[in-house]
């Protein structure tokens, strides 16, 4: 078999475990919420509007985003929790994933549900009243039975949609098989991205099939029907979920990890050392850059890698370049008086911001320095990964050389190399670490006014485990281990696009 | 037993600015089967559906064998009375007989009790056994109106409320069914109270007729009684209907034989 195949293979009862419970709950959340509103609002004209209208409202909400926006509501809860009863919560990972997923399935429950009790028959409902049957009655006895089917059939729908929405879960912290997708994204392992996307919809339409066997068993009134889908659907989840008895012990480690291949590797080499000291270890990757500090603070990470430069502008707020060596003493004293978290020391290597072009272009137009090229930028097209230009390092070195570019394009950061080679881009926002800069030709632009900030990789360990003897004893010895050279390397073999090595292979590598 | 199982006291009904019952009173003695008539829009259904309060009235006062309907939980005062109308609404999910059964059940019969009444009154309506184990969508519009009855009847009511229990049906199931429930009345002592739009069925089947008109009652006596003293033209008109019917279709009837 593939090796990719089977890596993907290997991973799949743990993502598949917790993409089942995640939309299980989601889903059964959703149903309990939405059938007391439907009901409310087929009684109540005045209510039925603002309650659809508000449902529809959060379906036009993209559901990354809305899972986005559940992470600092929940934090501010949790403090707010902690401050009042002294007891937080856990703002990553499955709550803010539920609580996004449950909204996100309410619609077309609510919706159908609403149309279905309002369908029934009017002389119906006169002979529930004229037996002698109380509201309640009449609600359980008529009116759901009856509306039953097509209940179901928004049950449907929202069973297909929270399974395929669950995926974007994995960006907030929760393992879903979302982490097939963003991981393979990220790594151009088309394997994996494609395993993630086959498994998501057979795992949906099996839910809609059994679904389906209790919508038809409904209509058409045979009991035997409903009770098999329920039964098929309720030993399913609880055969899926089952792996996760075994998953996550208490007391083990949580290694965190942004979503880009240099991530993914050093994770894996942190995970591995504190697995050899004798410590269970779970993982969280795929975190955006803001959430990952975050849950570090928060306590819901115990240990993952920064760079000097995006802690100082963006967790400081610092606009000033005082020199490579400063910004790390200064993030040590600081980050530790702050939040309590410890920078354990540099890695050893430098993952920068640097501007780079295909050598021979840059030589055609004489561009050297980012002077040069702003003096060539009407000209060109600057590439950038999603968030660079939202970033201050980059409103940093706008204004130190006044681009003005004929235009600038976002993209994943595996796709902006390929728009520089492919001439989408004339110059990209690279990382100085990636092995793609040597292994493509290309040349890194210097930066004569120092306006871009030093990126010194820095292992980072939460609070609680400061004075961790275990987790300091095993990552103590990464501290100055990996020059730059090293760490291409170990990116290239992930990167590129044959022979691609898995994170865990590579942070083997790195640790020979 | 009270004097009177049904006693109507000066009872008003207003939907949005139009008068529905202006001031009714009615007396209904056990034992009695009358029929409500009277143009559309004259009051009838809704005179009906305040004796089970599907409709409460605004102002007056309804005594349902004795007690003060409005005294008690409508669904208990509905558990007690049985109520037939035009679109029968069987329960579509719940077979035959479980749409029998369901007063019954609510009033928390046992099990052996209820399956010996559903029995009881399948052969009183006239069904097959076995068509209790169907869904109502398996039956025929007589078959279902049938099961209708049988559904009001079967926590054994002293009243029964009919509202054109029978108008949706063909006119040979119709007479038919109406002959049928007239000896139920009798042989169960029923009191029945029977909306209907069909002179003769009213003259046919009741002991007495009322008859509405803009919310008020403008007659109110014996078929025989009505249709000899009634000076009101519009009663006239509606209690010689049938009789005109009848002579016209004999003579037809007579002509195309000879």
């Amino acid at each position: 078999m593939n090796p990719n195949l089977a890596a993907a293979f290997d991973l799949l009862p743990e993502y598949l475990a917790w993409h089942v419970l995640l939309s299980a709950s989601a889903l059964a959340l959703g149903l309990i919420i939405s059938l007391p509103l439907a009901v409310a609002a087929s009684r109540s004209p005045r209510l039925r509007w603002p309650v659809l209208a508000f449902a529809g409202l959060i379906q036009t909400i993209p559901s990354l985003a809305l899972l986005a926006l559940f992470y600092p509501l929940l934090l501010v809860v949790s403090a707010l929790s902690l401050s009042l009863t002294g007891h937080g919560f856990s703002a990553l990972g499955f709550l803010p994933s539920l609580l996004a997923l449950t909204l996100y399935s309410m619609l077309p429950i609510l919706r159908t549900a609403t149309t279905g009790i309002l369908g029934v028959d009017p002389a119906v409902r006169e002979a529930a009243d004229g037996v002698g049957m109380t509201a309640r009655q009449k609600l359980f006895q008529v009116e759901l039975p009856l509306a039953m089917p097509v209940i179901m059939a928004g049950v449907r729908t929202a069973a297909v949609w929270t399974i395929g929405a669950a995926t974007l879960s994995t960006p907030v912290g929760q393992t879903s098989l979302g982490n097939y997708i963003f991981a393979g994204l990220q790594t151009e392992n088309w394997v994996s991205v494609l395993f993630g996307c086959a498994a998501s919809a057979v795992l949906a339409m099996t839910a809609d099939q059994l679904l389906g066997l209790i919508e038809t068993g409904a209509a058409r009134r045979d009991r035997r029907l409903m009770i098999g889908g329920a039964i098929g659907l309720l030993v399913g989840i609880v055969i899926a979920i089952l792996p996760l008895a075994t998953f996550g012990k208490p007391g083990s480690y949580v290694v965190g990890a942004k979503n880009f291949s240099e991530q993914y590797i050093l994770a894996e080499l942190m995970a591995d050392r504190l697995e050899r000291a004798g410590a269970t270890v779970s993982r969280k990757e795929d975190l955006g850059s803001a959430v990952a500090y975050r849950a570090l603070a928060a306590g819901e990470l115990d240990v993952y890698v920064d760079y000097t430069g995006t802690l100082w502008t963006n967790v400081l707020n610092r606009q000033d370049n005082p020199g490579r060596q400063a910004v790390l003493d200064g993030l040590t004293t600081e980050l530790e008086k702050r939040d309590g978290v410890t920078v354990l020391g540099s890695l050893g290597f430098e993952n920068a911001y640097a501007f780079a072009m295909k050598a021979d272009r840059a030589k055609a137009l004489g561009i050297v320095s980012l002077a040069d090229l702003a003096r060539e930028a009407p000209k060109l097209t600057l590439g950038t990964d999603i968030e660079f230009l939202s970033r201050p390092e980059w409103k940093a070195v706008d204004a130190a050389y006044g681009f003005r570019f004929k235009a600038q394009r976002s993209f994943q950061p595996t796709f902006m190399y390929r728009a520089l080679s492919g001439g989408e881009a004339d110059v990209i926002s690279a990382f100085s670490s990636d092995g793609r800069i040597a292994a493509d030709k290309l040349v890194v632009l210097t930066d004569p006014k120092g306006a871009l900030p030093p990126y010194d990789a820095v292992i980072l360990v939460s609070p609680q485990r400061a004075d961790d003897p275990r987790l300091l004893a095993a990552l103590k010895p990464l501290v100055g281990s990996i020059p730059v050279s090293a760490m291409q390397g170990a990116n290239y073999s992930v990167d590129r696009d044959t022979d691609k090595a898995s994170p865990a292979e590579a942070a083997r590598g790195l640790s020979k | 037993m009270p004097q009177t199982a049904i006693e109507l006291s000066a009872i008003e009904k207003r939907y949005a600015a139009h008068a529905a019952l202006a001031g009714v009173s009615l007396s209904i003695a056990p034992g009695e089967f009358v029929a409500l008539v009277g143009p559309s829009g004259s009051g009838k259904t809704t005179l009906l559906k305040t004796i089970n309060r599907l409709a409460a009235p605004d102002a007056g006062a309804v005594r349902v064998l004795g007690e003060d309907a409005g005294a008690v939980p409508v669904h208990v005062l509905r558990r007690r009375i049985g109520y037939v109308f035009q679109e029968i609404g069987l329960f579509p999910h719940l077979t035959v007989a479980e749409n029998i059964a369901i007063t019954p059940k609510l009033l928390g019969w046992d099990a052996a009790r209820t399956a010996a009444r559903v029995e009881e009154l399948l052969g009183l309506v006239d069904l097959p056994r076995e068509m209790g184990g169907r869904l109502p969508a398996a039956l025929s519009g007589g078959q279902r109106q049938r099961v209708g009855v049988a559904r009001a009847l079967a926590a054994e009511p002293k009243v029964m409320l009919m509202d054109e229990p029978f108008g949706a049906l063909d006119p040979v199931t119709r007479d038919q069914l109406g002959t049928d429930y007239r000896a139920l009345h009798d042989q169960l002592g029923l009191t029945t109270v029977m909306v209907t739009h069909d002179m003769s069925e009213a003259v046919l089947l009741a002991d007495r007729i009322v008859v509405l008109k803009a919310g008020v009652i403008v007659a109110d006596g014996t078929p025989g009684g009505l249709s000899a003293s009634s000076v009101d033209p519009d009663v006239r008109a509606l209690m010689d209907a049938p009789r005109r019917q009848a002579e016209r279709l004999a003579a037809r009837l007579s002509e195309s034989a000879s």
